[in-house]
């Protein structure tokens, strides 16, 4: 699974056209506590997240995450999305909850 | 155990600023790529970068800054966050899972989980944490290169 075949599923719009959407998903994580996510991610993981700000891109750097997805439709700062695109970590953003879209991601078979 | 400087691979100390979010991760990712570079493991990597990471926003939302130090050794790595204050009154209590005295305004942005101090200690494999109110708090992390 890669993060280009979540698009249609998640409903998803592609924020950062310039970062590469056939990094592999190999896991998800749902959580809006960056230490939670600190503590938990694992490399590979598609976040879920209504978190938007900078430090989002750090954490999901760090841990080498396949990409974030921004929930509720959420607004995303225009820092946020130059600091992925350097970190080439994809954002992709849904009008979906973080409920819905974890149950879809889920249901492609990432677990 | 004293070291010699010869044995010191590579040194740094850089700064972090009170209330410099935008900033936050910028040392842990430089120190990532670094010990990449120096071919060192990457799980050790991973750990160090969390360790890092949470120190670096500790020192901008809780501290009136400080700076963090990277001392690589052939062997072992050095991590020293220092901070000019306020000091933590009661460090069992802060070490605790689940305790946070962060501000309303950066909990809204996901911080105060309760959960830095017990990761940076988890990610290291030695942890040695020393405060004094009104002066400031020390944390020196050991991570082992061989095993
Ligand atoms: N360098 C420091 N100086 C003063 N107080 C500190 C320092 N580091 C931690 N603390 C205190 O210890 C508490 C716990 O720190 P910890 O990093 O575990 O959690 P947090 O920063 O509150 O939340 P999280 O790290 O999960 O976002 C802090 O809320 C703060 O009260
Ligand atoms: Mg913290």
């Amino acid at each position: 699974m890669n993060v280009a075949k979540l698009m249609e599923p998640l409903e998803l719009d592609l924020l950062t056209p310039e970062t590469d959407l056939t990094r592999e998903v190999t896991g998800g994580c749902v959580c809006d506590l960056l230490s939670f996510v600190m503590a938990r991610g694992e490399a590979g993981m598609a976040w879920i997240t209504v978190q938007t700000h900078l430090n989002v891109i750090a954490v999901a750097s760090l841990h080498e995450f396949s990409c974030v997805i921004v929930a509720e439709g959420c607004a995303v700062e225009p820092e946020t999305l130059a600091k992925a695109a350097e970190e080439g970590i994809p954002v992709l953003r849904s009008a979906l909850s973080e409920y819905i879209l974890s149950g879809r991601l889920y249901a492609l078979g990432v677990r | 155990m004293e070291r010699t400087e010869k044995e010191t691979t590579y040194q740094e100390t850089r700064r972090v600023q009170k209330g410099d979010f935008a900033a936050a991760g910028q040392i842990s990712a430089s120190y990532k790529n670094m010990l990449k570079r120096l071919g060192v493991d990457s799980k050790v990597v991973r750990r160090l970068a969390i360790a890092s990471y949470e120190a670096e926003i500790n020192l901008a939302i809780h501290t009136l800054g400080g700076s963090m130090t990277i001392i690589v050794y052939p062997d072992h790595i050095f991590l020293v966050v220092e901070d000019t204050g306020p000091g933590i009154a009661d460090i069992a209590l802060a070490m605790q899972e689940g305790y946070s005295t962060a501000p309303e305004e950066v909990r809204m942005l996901g911080f105060g989980a309760g959960m830095g101090l017990p990761n940076m200690k988890r990610c290291s494999d030695t942890f040695e944490i020393t405060s004094e109110l009104g002066s400031g708090t020390t944390i020196r992390m050991g991570f082992n290169l061989l095993n």
